[in-house]
């Protein structure tokens, strides 16, 4: 607690100047691609949350792990607060990529192996904030929500090679650990910025939630106290 | 600017969404330290909210 609420306030600021150079140097001094014109604009906020979806999915699988293996109540709460700041990310990922796929390919949507695995993630997201909901003892929710979230990670995988395993119309990932990036360096750049930006802003929104949750759970056990003592008393 | 509509949509809602979300959490954080403080006087002391803040 004490640590995250040192990190929230560099995170957040982080997060605001680097997603702000990203953007604006993507937006206006960025130059247009030669085949897409200006639409290649919406890849500064596309890829950013098609990272934050995948990513942000991972660390849910992980804290999921940790709840089931070691039984740590952060865990839990950071899986259950992680869930909808990913399903944002998520929609803002199809979204943006509807709104790129439109001008580019003439069709709002296309069951494209990348497009159809992301949306699948983002009905785990959204299976995962039921279900941890859905139980009156917390702990049962947290538990069948982290099985459902380790099942799930098997569409990480899937979303990462779908374009190398398929046919699609999604183009193949442009930047890999592995090579150099097949894009010019005038774009790289505010790329560069907008994704570490909105990771930034990922983390110290997850952190805000948690803290948030920890306080909350805090406040029920207090009141539940007090109620126990009063029918003693 | 060619697809000004769609670019524009795009960078609305790449601002709203996470500008939503950090609202939402800001605001979260505020109304729980203001309810446990309420509850328990104990977390108002100087250094105290984060120790009494913790998983029970």
């Amino acid at each position: 607690m004490r640590l995250s609420g040192a990190l929230v306030p560099w995170l957040a600021a982080g997060a605001l100047v680097l997603t702000a150079i990203g953007l604006v140097w993507g937006l206006f001094f960025a130059p247009a691609d030669w085949q897409q014109g200006d639409a290649v604009r919406i890849m500064y906020i596309h890829v950013p949350a098609a990272w934050l979806a995948s990513a942000g999915y991972a660390a849910l699988a992980l804290c999921s792990a940790i709840s089931l293996v070691w039984r740590h109540p952060l865990a839990d709460l950071a899986a259950v607060e992680i869930g909808p700041v990913g399903a944002g990310f998520t929609a803002l990922c199809l979204a943006t990529g509807s709104l790129w796929g439109k001008p580019m390919w003439g069709a709002w949507w296309v069951w494209d192996a990348r497009l159809t695995s992301v949306l699948v993630l983002f009905f785990i997201y959204l299976g995962h904030i039921a279900l941890v909901r859905a139980f009156d003892d917390p702990v049962r929710g947290y538990r069948a929500g982290a099985i459902l979230a380790l099942i799930g990670a098997v569409d990480l995988p899937i979303i990462k090679f779908s374009v190398d395993w398929w046919n699609t119309l999604h183009q193949p990932d442009t930047i890999t650990l592995t090579g150099a990036p097949h894009m010019y360096i005038g774009m790289l750049w505010p790329l560069l910025f907008s994704t570490l930006g909105y990771t930034l802003a990922f983390a110290a929104i997850v952190l805000t939630r948690t803290r948030a949750a920890v306080m909350e759970r805090r406040i029920r056990g207090l009141l539940m106290a007090r109620a126990a003592a009063q029918e003693q008393g | 600017m060619d697809h000004l509509p769609f670019i524009a949509a795009s960078y609305m809602l790449g601002v709203l969404i996470p500008g939503g979300f950090a609202i939402a959490a800001f605001l979260r954080v505020g109304t729980a330290r203001r309810r446990l403080a309420a509850i328990d006087p104990r977390a108002n002391r100087p250094g105290a909210r984060s120790r009494r803040g913790g998983v029970s």
